[in-house]
């Protein structure tokens, strides 16, 4: 009992990942569709950047190709998060189905289970799209290379994953108290997937504010790449701050933390 | 056994039935089509109505979207230092802010409930009933459009006139068609899923249609960013497509963006599609009828 390694202990989940990975893929056809499907959803999110560049040459002191590398790293982190702990969301529908308490008398802890429950393999799809316009974004700019500027650029995806992901699981803590209005929570996670794709510098100071400090989706993109592309930076988004992004993580998973710990223990089970 | 729904009477449409029933029943008349109609609408006004925590929810995450899309709006007019595509900072801003008021009122993301219909065979009861089934559908439809405009859509368009200099609609007339352009808006996006939800007769899985209608429809009705602002031939692509029918064109005619004898073609160019899309479900739905078989009774 004392001596359970790590290995041992991850086991289980490594053997839930790899059956839920395998089941998807049973089904080719559907498969490949929902991939297509992502790739989609991609393509459109990328075609506003693109219709906006259309018409103007800057947008929020960025040109084109600085926006190209926003909107990547925002997208990889979301999809990255959203294909790890996305399906939180559907935390609604397990709660008023009763399902929750099955999975309460596992003995596994709750959140771990609920985040390893599903693994949306599909969400390559949007993974890619922002995968190939990273990789034009960091070619077309005009890039000073160092071991900093990669460091940053890993940091910031670690980070930006760590934080979306951050906010599916605060989503997921007031889900337990929300239930009808479920939709509330879409406000900050995929509003602020939304916001976090823009220069920042489009807000009002007090929206910027909000989207730093409050939600900290700005550090998801901007600031991050405003250091990389070694752009001017504002009152706002000081270079360092660009360092400042685990931070950022930490202190979102310190209030995930605890949105999912007053809804676990505000949940008095489904009865019967 | 293999039962053809083809051969089930559909008793309540036959008059020997009636002159069957019970004298009392006799003696009321049987409801008009309208009647029934504006019933189902009702219904479907009651039923989504029941849901009012869910429509606060919508109404706070559609709101905060609008504050992005009109900073993303407003920054690229400051950009370029001009009007874009018909748009100065007035109208954008009443371009977002309708969009967001109507997002609810039109289904554009469309709906899974008689695809789910097809695939159980209930859509066998729907053939039973005295009312044609994608009016049935339509009228639940408009009922559910009602209590999203009044609950959802209403606080939003406040919020955004409230807070920003948004343009009001120019005119009487403005409203008026309006009114009815967004009323038109929502039988086109209904007509339009219905469709699609009918595939299910066809197809065992049509996720990935529902998934490439809401891509394509999301991008080209104008949700995102105005149809004007796209290049040439996207814009192209638009225009001959239903989408901007869905939004684009009730949100033009409410922003004062298109005036005069310009709302009369808006107007009829979704009239066009309202009938062709609502045709077009009647053919579907007659072949998946004689497609369809039920098991059992």
């Amino acid at each position: 009992m004392a001596d359970v390694t790590l290995t041992e202990r991850l086991r289980p989940y490594r053997v839930l990942l790899a059956s839920r990975a395998r089941a998807q893929m049973q089904y080719r056809t559907s498969f490949v569709t929902d991939i297509l499907g992502t790739v989609g959803v991609g393509l459109a999110e990328f075609a506003e950047v693109w219709i906006i560049f259309h018409n103007v040459d800057i947008l929020g002191g960025l040109d084109f190709t600085s926006a190209m590398l926003v909107f990547a790293l925002s997208n990889l982190a979301f999809s990255l998060a959203d294909m790890f702990v996305g399906h939180l969301d559907q935390l609604p529908r397990y709660i008023r189905a009763g399902q929750v308490d099955a999975f309460y008398v596992r003995p596994l802890p709750l959140l771990a289970q609920l985040m390893t429950s599903d693994l949306s393999l599909r969400r390559i799809g949007r993974l890619s799209v922002a995968l190939v316009v990273l990789t034009v974004a960091l070619t077309r700019a005009d890039i000073d290379w160092s071991p900093a500027t990669v460091a940053l650029i890993v940091l910031t995806v670690v980070s930006g994953t760590a934080i979306f992901s951050a906010l599916f699981t605060a989503a997921g803590g007031l889900q337990f108290f929300l239930v009808d209005g479920a939709e509330f929570t879409n406000a900050f996670t995929y509003g602020g997937s939304y916001a976090a794709q823009q220069s920042q510098q489009v807000f009002p100071d007090p929206l910027r504010i909000f989207w730093t400090f409050v939600v900290p989706t700005a550090f998801v993109a901007y600031i991050p790449a405003v250091a990389i592309l070694d752009l001017p930076g504002d009152h706002l988004t000081p270079h360092w701050l660009a360092w400042c992004t685990p931070l950022a993580a930490l202190l979102a998973w310190g209030i995930a933390g605890l949105c999912w710990r007053l809804g676990t223990r505000h949940y008095q089970g489904a009865g019967g | 056994m293999v039962h053809d729904v083809r051969h089930v009477p559909n008793v309540p449409l036959l008059p020997g039935a009636v002159l069957l029933g019970s004298v009392p029943l006799c003696a009321r008349a049987r409801p008009t089509v309208v009647k029934t109609f504006w019933l189902l609408v009702r219904a479907g006004f009651r039923r989504h109505s029941t849901y009012r925590l869910a429509l606060l929810a919508g109404m706070t995450t559609n709101s905060v979207f609008g504050f992005i899309r009109a900073s993303i709006l407003l920054a690229a007019l400051a950009s370029a230092g001009t009007s874009i595509g018909g748009y100065d900072a007035p109208t954008a801003i009443a371009f977002v802010w309708w969009g967001q008021a109507l997002l609810g009122t039109v289904n554009l993301w469309g709906f899974a409930e008689v695809k789910d219909r097809v695939r159980t065979g209930d859509i066998a009861v729907d053939f039973l009933r005295p009312i044609d089934p994608q009016l049935a559908y339509l009228a639940g439809d408009l009922g559910r459009a009602g209590i999203n405009l009044i609950g959802r859509g209403l606080p939003a368009i406040l919020l955004g006139a409230l807070l920003f200099d948004m343009a009001p609609p120019p005119s009487a007339v403005s409203w008026a068609a309006g009114a009815v352009s967004v009323l038109l808006a929502v039988v086109v996006a209904f007509a339009g899923n219905f469709v699609i939800n009918l595939l299910a007769f066809w197809l065992v899985e049509i996720r990935g249609i529902t998934l490439l209608w809401m891509i394509t429809g999301g991008l080209l009705c104008g949700l995102y960013l105005p149809v004007p602002w796209f290049p040439d031939w996207l814009r192209t692509v638009a225009h001959w497509s239903p989408f901007p029918s869905m939004l684009q064109n009730p949100i033009d005619i409410l922003a004062g963006r298109v005036v005069g004898t310009d709302i009369a073609s808006a107007v009829a160019v979704q009239v066009f599609w309202a009938l062709a899309l609502l045709g077009l479900g009647q053919l579907v739905l007659r072949a998946g009828r004689r497609r369809l078989e039920v098991q059992g009774g």
